[in-house]
This record gives C-alpha cells, sequence and structure tokens, in this order.
C-alpha cells in the first residue's frame, strides 16, 4: 500500500503549482540532503520524464534546489532558492535529460563536498508522496514516511546483527529491513526503517562497528 | 498497523455495520495506522482547513500568475453572482468560484493544501466554502468534509493514481470531484452507500479527461478544469442525493480510469506535448512565455 496516511491525500501545505513537480520535488532534494548528512557544496540535478518536459513552468528546479538547502514544502523561500543556494555556497546543475526512468518523475542527484559524494534518486509518485529508488547504485524503495537509517558496509557475516544490536540496546523497534549487495563479499546496503527518530549517538555507535563504511538518516 | 478499507465497498459495509460515517471510519484508520490520538489528527486536519480559507480569500481578492496566464476570474464570477443574472444558481457558482480561487492562487506560486494534488485543490474547498452557506455546519464538520474526502482519495490512490503524470485529469480533478461529491452527500446527510454514488457518478464523467498543460503550466486548462470538477460534484451530489444510482459500481469505475490512465498516450500525460498545449495557440503561449518553442509531438 503506497499511501498510508489521509493526510497523504489531503496535504500537503505547500507553495504552488504543483504537488508532484514542485511539493514531491522539494521533498526529493529534502531527503537527499538528509541522506548526505549536510548541506553539499555542489550538485548535479538530473530531471527525467515528465520532470524534464516541464520542470520549468513547475519550479521543479527552485524546489530540488530549495529542498537540498532543507526548505520544506511550504517554505516560501522555494521560489527565490536559487538566490539563497548562491549566498549559502550551493553550487549546481540542472540537467533535463531524454531518457525514459520507469516513472515519469523521476530526479538524480549527485551531490558532494571536499570530503565525500553520494547519488540519490527519487520519484515523486503523486499527491507530493515521494520514493527514494537509488541511494548510491544501490536499488531500493524508502517512501521517506517513516524514520530511516541507511548503513553501507562490507559485506561480512555478522554485519547485520551487530547493527540490529546496536538498535536493540538503545529500545529502537525495527518496522521494516532491506539488505542489498552490489556483488557478493562487496559492498552491501542496509535499509532499516525504524519508529522513532535517531539520535546522532546512535548513528555514532554504529558507524564504530566494524566494517562499516558510512551511516545516513531520515527523520520524519 | 491495520488498514481498515482497501476499496470504497469495504469502507461503506463498515460505515454502515457500526453506523458510522465514513469520516469516522477514515479518522479510526488514520489512529490505527500512526498511533496518533484522535485531537493530534483532528488539529492536523484543523491546520489545513485554515490554510484552504486563507487560500480562497486571497483568491477572491484577485491574484495573478507569473505568466500572466490566470488570475482574476474568481473575482469576475462573484461578481457575476452579485449582479444577481446568473442561470446555473447562485450555489453552484460560488462553489465554481472559489474552486477557481484556489487554483488561482496555486499558480501565482502561494499557499495551498493538495487535494489530492496541487493541480486539482480547489475542487474540495471550493465546494466546502460553498455549501457551508447552505449547510450552516460546525467546525468539526467541515473537518469531518476533509476526512470523507481524504477516504475516497485514499481508495483512488492506492488502487488508481492521482496524479496526472501518471493517469492523466481524470485522475486529479477527477478525482478531486469524486471526493468532493461523496463529502457533500455526507455533509447533507446522505447515507454512506449515497457517498458512493456521487463518487462514481462523478469520476464516470470525468472518465478519459486528459492533463496536457499549456507551456507545461499548471495554469490552462487547469484552472478551469478544477472549475468544472467543482460543478461536476455540486451536481453528482443532488443527484445522489435525489436517489440516484450508478449503474456501475464504485470500484469498477474506479478501475475503469485506472485501465484508460496505463493506456492513455505519454503526450497527454502532463508532458505538455499533446491536447491543448499542442494547439497553435498553446504553442504561440509557450513560445511567448519561455522565449523559445517548446517540443511538440
Amino acid at each position: 500500500m503506497k499511501f498510508t496516511s489521509v493526510f497523504d491525500i489531503i496535504g500537503p501545505v505547500m507553495i504552488g503549482p504543483s504537488s508532484s513537480h514542485t511539493a514531491g520535488a522539494a521533498r526529493i532534494g529534502r531527503v537527499a540532503r538528509d541522506l548526505f548528512g549536510r548541506k553539499p557544496k555542489w550538485a548535479k540535478i538530473h530531471l527525467y520524464g515528465s520532470f524534464a518536459e516541464t520542470y520549468k513552468g513547475h519550479g521543479t528546479d527552485v524546489a530540488v534546489v530549495g529542498g537540498l538547502l532543507d526548505f520544506d514544502t511550504f517554505d516560501e523561500r522555494i521560489k527565490t532558492a536559487f538566490e539563497h543556494a548562491k549566498n549559502e555556497g550551493l553550487e549546481f546543475e540542472i540537467i533535463p535529460e531524454t531518457a525514459n526512468k520507469e516513472h515519469p518523475n523521476t530526479a538524480r542527484i549527485v551531490m558532494g563536498d571536499e570530503t565525500s559524494e553520494m547519488s540519490v534518486e527519487g520519484i515523486s509518485i503523486g499527491g507530493g508522496k515521494i520514493e527514494i529508488s537509488e541511494v548510491n547504485g544501490f536499488k531500493l524503495r524508502l517512501n521517506g514516511g517513516m524514520p530511516a537509517i541507511l548503513v553501507v558496509h562490507d559485506d561480512r557475516a555478522g554485519c547485520i546483527a551487530n547493527v540490529a544490536n546496536c538498535l536493540a540496546m538503545h529500545h529502537v523497534n525495527i518496522g521494516h529491513m532491506e539488505v542489498s549487495r552490489i556483488e557478493r563479499g562487496q559492498t552491501a546496503l542496509m535499509v532499516i526503517e525504524v519508529d522513532q527518530n535517531i539520535e546522532e549517538r546512535i548513528l555514532q555507535q554504529i558507524s564504530l562497528i566494524p566494517n562499516i563504511t558510512k551511516v545516513s538518516k531520515i527523520n520524519n | 498497523m491495520d488498514v481498515l478499507f482497501h476499496n470504497v465497498r469495504e469502507l461503506v459495509e463498515l460505515a454502515e455495520k457500526e453506523n458510522k460515517l465514513i469520516s469516522d471510519i477514515m479518522i479510526e484508520q488514520e489512529m490505527n495506522m500512526t498511533g496518533r490520538t484522535r485531537e493530534e489528527i483532528f488539529a492536523q486536519m484543523d491546520r489545513n482547513l485554515v490554510v484552504m480559507e486563507q487560500a480562497v480569500e486571497r483568491g477572491l481578492n484577485g491574484v495573478q500568475s507569473v505568466s500572466g496566464l490566470t488570475g482574476g476570474d474568481a473575482v469576475l464570477l462573484q461578481k457575476y453572482i452579485a449582479s444577481g443574472k446568473s442561470l446555473s444558481g447562485d450555489l453552484l457558482l460560488d462553489a465554481v468560484s472559489k474552486a477557481v480561487a484556489t487554483n488561482e492562487v496555486n499558480a501565482a506560486m502561494g499557499t495551498i493544501c493538495a487535494t489530492p494534488t496541487a493541480g486539482s485543490a480547489g475542487v474540495v474547498p471550493g465546494t466546502l466554502f460553498a455549501v457551508k452557506n447552505k449547510l450552516n455546519p460546525t467546525r468539526e464538520q467541515m473537518i469531518n468534509f476533509l476526512f470523507t474526502s481524504g477516504a475516497y482519495g485514499f481508495v483512488v490512490a492506492n488502487n488508481a493514481f492521482i496524479s496526472g503524470a501518471a493517469g492523466g485529469c481524470q485522475a486529479e480533478v477527477g478525482s478531486a470531484a469524486g471526493m468532493a461529491a461523496a463529502a457533500i452527500v455526507e455533509m447533507a446527510g446522505g447515507t454512506p452507500a449515497q457517498t458512493a454514488e456521487a463518487f462514481a457518478i462523478t469520476l464516470k464523467n470525468m472518465l478519459g479527461l486528459v492533463c496536457d498543460p499549456v507551456a507545461g503550466l499548471v495554469e490552462v486548462p487547469c484552472v478551469k478544469r478544477n472549475a468544472m470538477g467543482a460543478a461536476n460534484a455540486m451536481v453528482a451530489a443532488d443527484m445522489a442525493l435525489a436517489g440516484i444510482t450508478s449503474r456501475i459500481p464504485c470500484d469498477e469505475v474506479i478501475g475503469a480510469m485506472f485501465r484508460i490512465g496505463q493506456t492513455m498516450h505519454p503526450s497527454l500525460k502532463e508532458t505538455a506535448r499533446g491536447g491543448l498545449a499542442a494547439t497553435p495557440t498553446g504553442k504561440a503561449l509557450a513560445a511567448k512565455i519561455f522565449g523559445s518553442a517548446v517540443q511538440v509531438d
């Protein structure tokens, strides 16, 4: 079931003109920033399908940039997000693509700063609701409706149990979990949806577990 | 985390069995799914209602979009109603003008509440604030109007789609109009079964509607589609309250909308490449706004 709340239907409160192309785009940008963990210094924003065809009219470009600056869907600053990006030192490029993606409203954000880089692909499925479909090349499905932790790790025995134990120690309940890897024995990803927002110190503890390379989170 | 209903049939059966309103069932499900209290859920919906009220008010004072394509029609309609010459009735035109007002604010990048989307955000509040003057509802009943709308939107979103890019305008304004019709029926004292008839009658008459925004902007024809969505909802609600039923059950109408949307050509699904967007005037407007020709199939 994609839509779980009545407020997915009656809502969000947002700056017009399009829930898919403006509010959804802002949310994809904001979740991408959340996953990156801080404001990126640069971002390449690739737009596909209807996003690529109509982004100018819908303010999709300002919305994604606004999201990367941590603006919510109803933040009036979205309208002038390009100026805010300039002032805050975020360089960005909007790249409309012609390739067909599975979903008509897809955005792929490649972002980084001097220490790291990350790619996040999101789709806007209607009414402002989004799903994250790919992070750093890993396919996944994350709807941003629940707080979640993403853990990049080496594909070794015990990794998953160690992370689950760490969460158990802090009385964090796991609602849904997905694990995937690009190749056996190489890099793998855990996507863990949890019932409450995660404190920074828990993330730090997880990052100290052996074979863990990166930990990020989405709060709700 | 239990879902109480997956389709309209289950929703109506549950309401009738427990002698409750459709809005009651929606609130209970929200409590089940989120673990939040009734008060918290009600308060959030009240805030959405406030945003809707402010958007209608702002639009009735007159707004203009950045492109200049839309704005000011809500004001024209209000003046016309005041002249006492309206043919289709003051209440109907009031709903239409308030739907237009909301969408004009949306097009001007103002603050609105998506119902179910921004492009279709006028229909539900437009009809709500019009029938309010006739039915004199309590604040609670006005908030319930939004929960009833939400219950139907919830079913459509999970069984079909609510975005123009996925299913055309029938999925957006079509859904919004059906949601509004169902909520009007409940506010007017109709039965849960009659809310479903109103939804079915409305959506049947918006099947096949394409999403063809000129220049890709949520303005032409979106603002006037909201106007007609509101009119459609009002008439369908009256028909259902009169005892008229749909020969095709509500869930099957939603299924038909889904299949039509799946087979709809991509040029007619919010890509601005077909329909009105591809007319000579549509293309000329796009070129004027963006200073260059747009790609058209």
